[in-house]
């Protein structure tokens, strides 16, 4: 209680403010794969604030909230990859504004979709 | 499976339990130990994240280092993400690149796509053998070698000592 | 205090859903969506946890980590559909 608890708080704020500029970036980004990048980033690291922040103000919590920001850690990067995989795979296209698309242009040449 | 293998995957699992339980009671702690060695010798055929690790003080010294340096790109690229989605003009400039990687085990490629997809601005689209296709926010150039140099190379050099 | 400073962080995270709900709602293709759903899901978690800290129950936790492990692999599916159907 205490001090620990208003620290606690403050990094508890500061993640929940990440978790806001996903969401703002989800909506103002212009195609799938940038609203992915803000997606995964900010939410990681603003889970691991939120969750960090918890476990200040309460430690007989802190072991399984470690073993939660383990699990978000190794899971999210894995599956925004995979849905960036299919969401090309299945041809969404990229914004107009992009510059250059490797990936199709190999597809294109070794004659895979 | 080796000895070593062996000892690392119960201890893995064992280290999981205690997280969960969060206790040191004598009971909790004997369950424990005959689940983990039990499913071990169960479930555990080709641990590839273990066979494959290195274990050596370097080495491990060197998987200490990455962890903090990984911790402090994850933070820089939430700085870079968060003006970029602030700024009113989105300031943006995105594309698909191409980059080479010089890792050959699959363990060392699943670490580097996951680093480059929490890092700043670039997100793995696709791994085909030593070729890895990266959504950049802001591609600066388009060029194998150029853009290899600037998104990999950090983390290639810690990486290939610990999975080769 | 702290429990004003954690009121504060709890309807910041809240209204991060909301503003993610928008995406989840317009959306125009199905990826948009499975994206939004994901960033959804990483909210809830950390909401679930919070109520865990405000209510004192740690079993609360548990829910939170099977909440994570079934939206890990909703995810998975999705693309895997997306990919070559099921």
């Amino acid at each position: 209680m205490g001090i620990l608890h208003i620290i606690g708080g403050a990094v508890s704020i500061l993640g929940a403010l990440f978790l806001l500029l996903a969401s703002i970036g989800l909506i103002r980004m212009p195609d799938v794969y940038n609203r992915m990048q803000t997606g995964t980033k900010a939410t990681t690291f603003g889970t691991i604030m939120f969750l960090g922040g918890i476990g200040i103000a309460t430690p007989s919590m802190a072991t399984k909230l470690i073993i939660l920001v383990l699990f978000i850690v190794l899971t999210n990067p894995v599956s925004s990859h995979v849905l960036a995989r299919a969401a090309h795979f299945a041809g969404v296209p990229l914004a107009d504004r992009s510059v250059t698309d490797k990936l199709a242009e190999h597809r294109a040449k070794e004659g895979v979709q | 499976m080796g000895i070593k293998n062996f000892i690392l995957s119960v201890l893995i699992l064992f280290g999981t339990w205690l997280l969960l339980g969060g206790t040191f009671r004598s009971d909790v702690l004997i369950v424990g130990g005959a689940l983990a060695v039990l499913i071990t010798l169960l479930f555990v055929r080709q641990p590839k994240a273990l066979t494959t690790l290195k274990v050596r003080p370097y080495a491990l010294l060197m998987l200490f280092v990455y962890f903090w340096v990984f911790l402090f790109e994850l933070l820089k690229s939430n700085l870079d993400v968060a003006l970029r989605v602030v700024s009113p003009r989105l300031n943006i400039n995105p594309g698909i690149v191409m980059v080479k990687t010089k890792l050959k085990s699959p363990m060392g490629r699943l670490l580097l796509a996951n680093s480059i997809t929490l890092t700043p601005g670039t997100l793995t689209v696709e791994i085909q053998d030593d070729h890895l296709f990266i959504h950049w926010i802001d591609v600066s150039s388009t060029d194998v070698d150029a853009a290899s140099e600037k998104i990999v190379k950090g983390f290639e050099k810690y990486l290939e000592v610990f999975y080769g | 205090m702290g429990d004003l400073l954690f009121l504060i962080a709890g309807s910041i995270a809240i209204l991060a859903g909301l503003l993610g709900l928008i995406r989840f709602v317009v959306g125009p293709t199905l990826p948009d969506r499975v994206v939004a759903f994901d960033v959804l899901t990483i909210i809830t978690i950390s909401v679930i946890s919070l109520i865990a800290h405000v209510a004192g129950r740690i079993i609360y936790l548990d829910a939170a980590i099977v909440y994570g492990l079934l939206s890990f692999l909703g995810v998975i599916v999705v693309a895997r559909y997306l990919e070559r159907g099921l």
